[in-house]
């Protein structure tokens, strides 16, 4: 299952980093990445792969989300399905 | 891949904008459940209800995790419980309700529509004792929803359930008077009722539909808002444009979410109904949309046809997003559920009387306004029999959801809370219409119903 990686807040250091561990620690492939920094407001937007993950996909929303709680950062994950049918005819 | 700002556009309506699917409601039917021992009938209902709708909550909220849209409401609407309870000997059908509040709490649904009749051309000694029942029905219950359909195009207005269902209402608040008459917040009294609308407190599952069936109600204001307001002072092809665009997508989604939930929990997908559905949150008004186009304040002149606008605009939009689009769609004008009609109603630029003017052309009808709890029964009556001739005329559906405040008089605010909001008081007009209701009988179906 393909998802929406979406990173959204202040400019910090090794922000890609962590989400990268995270995603990683349970086994979610990265499949496309871009950023933009504006005015010190980062916004990182990643396509991932889903099917081999080691938790279930609203635990795996939970701790990105946690994990960006921590950071001030609004971090979050959405089948990709959604974005399909708002923006494809 | 996805274009970044479309990604980045949907997380800002859902997060500022207020974009949710406003409910998941699974009609399930209870023809199966008559019985002539009342105590069976219930159980049968039960037991038919919190089997057929037991992952529905869950289901829900698992597509909710995972689209990250949130689903406001998981709802359940049921057939008609004067059609199944016809068949059991008792003298009310108080127990009825009581079962179907159960089994809504029991599997974990916002509301449950259904506790309904269906009496446009007469009533059946059933539609008599279930009318009869609704106050202390909706007093002892708190998750169920009545309807009772009082007219049609095909059938006319039946003038003597108008004249009961102005004092059934009265007596639904009075017996809720320490809740502000909060019975009445679950009480619709239509015309042309249709059987696969989704939102309460109107939903009910018809006779013609399937055994179960999943129906999507979306929502929107404050993203059709959000958009107008990038076209400001541009002519109105370019307003209707934009909100047709703005629906389109909104609707997508709210197909979206049907098709998944009609999958996950086996059961046939229904319709989407691409209602503007406001909240009393700030942002999330339909008010504020209409004056967005150039109002100083909704109620004003200018109200009518810009709510014309928009309504068409929706489901114009909408329409193409989905496979099968039903219930009522429109937009949806209930005064204590939307911060800007609220606003309105207290500044007293919006009235009753121009609310029935703005329901000639939008999808249902005078929702969720407070009156005085003076207000005599025929006035209620006369308010709803007006409604119903809107509806009867112009071949839509019309309802009046009116709330006599016990105790209640114009500048006083009766506060429902949640998504019920808050209603301003207002005025009705103190002429009597006593002898008008006195009459009963039926008033004929109008030409334009034989189109034979």
């Amino acid at each position: 299952m393909r998802a929406i990686v979406t990173v959204i807040g202040r400019d910090t250091v090794g922000i890609i980093a962590a989400v990268c561990a995270l995603l990683s620690e349970k086994n979610v492939n990265v499949l496309d990445i871009s950023q933009t920094v504006l005015q010190e407001y980062f916004t990182m937007i990643m396509l991932v792969d889903t099917s081999a993950a080691t938790v279930p996909f609203a635990q795996l929303r939970e701790e990105l989300a946690a994990a960006g709680q921590e950071r001030g950062l609004d971090i979050r994950v959405q089948r990709e399905d959604i974005f399909d049918a708002m923006h494809r005819i | 891949m996805l274009n970044n700002k479309d990604i980045l556009s949907t997380i800002h309506m859902i997060d500022q904008e207020h974009l949710d699917v406003r409910t998941i409601t699974m009609g399930v039917s209870l023809l199966d459940c008559c019985d002539p021992d009342p105590k069976t009938a219930c159980r049968k209902i039960y037991d038919k209800i919190t089997t057929s709708a037991q992952n529905l909550v869950r289901t829900g909220e698992d597509i909710e995790a995972e689209f990250g849209i949130p689903i406001v409401n998981k709802r359940i609407s049921v057939t008609p419980i004067a059609l199944v309870a016809g068949a059991s000997d008792c003298p009310d059908y108080v127990s009825f309700a009581k079962a179907m509040d159960e089994a809504a709490k029991a599997v974990g649904v916002n509301f449950i529509g259904g506790f309904s009749a269906l009496v446009q051309k007469g009533m059946t000694a059933a539609d008599k004792k279930l009318i009869a029942s609704i106050p202390e029905a909706l007093a002892v219950t708190d998750l169920v929803c009545a309807s009772v359909n009082m007219g049609s195009t095909k059938a006319g207005i039946n003038m003597d359930a108008v004249g009961l269902m102005g004092e059934t209402v009265k007596a639904a608040a009075e017996r809720t008077a320490d809740r502000g008459g909060f019975g009445c917040a679950k009480l619709v009294v239509f015309c042309n009722a249709v059987e696969d609308n989704p939102f309460m407190a109107g939903a009910f599952h018809g006779v013609g539909e399937a055994e179960r069936v999943i129906n999507v109600g979306v929502s929107g204001p404050g993203v059709v808002h959000h958009a107008l307001k990038k076209v400001k002072g541009q002519p109105f092809d370019v307003v209707a444009e934009t909100v047709k665009k703005t629906a389109f997508q909104v609707t997508r989604m709210g197909q979206l979410v049907a098709r998944e939930a009609s999958s996950r929990l086996d059961v046939p997908f229904g319709i989407v109904d691409l209602s503007l559905a406001p909240t009393p949150a700030v942002g999330d008004s339909v008010a504020r949309i209409l004056e967005e186009m150039g109002l100083e304040t909704c109620g004003t002149h200018g109200t009518t046809a810009a709510l014309a606008l928009l309504n068409d605009a929706v489901k114009k939009g909408g329409v193409m997003a989905s496979s099968s689009v039903g219930g009522l769609s429109g937009a949806f004008i209930p005064v204590s559920e939307d911060e800007g009609m609220i606003a309105a109603a207290q500044s007293g630029v919006l009235t009753l009387d121009k609310l029935e003017a703005m329901t000639c052309v939008c999808s249902v009808g005078l929702d969720m306004i407070a009156v005085p709890g003076d207000t005599p029964a025929s006035t209620i009556a006369a308010i709803i029999a007006d409604e119903a001739a809107i509806g009867m005329i112009n071949q839509k559906t019309t309802a009046v959801r009116l709330i006599p405040a016990p105790g209640k008089k114009v500048g006083d605010t009766v506060e429902f809370g949640g998504l019920l909001g808050s209603a301003p008081v207002m005025p009705v007009h103190p002429e009597s219409a006593a002898d008008f209701i006195a009459r009963g009988g039926r008033i004929p179906a109008p030409m334009n119903s034989l189109k034979n």
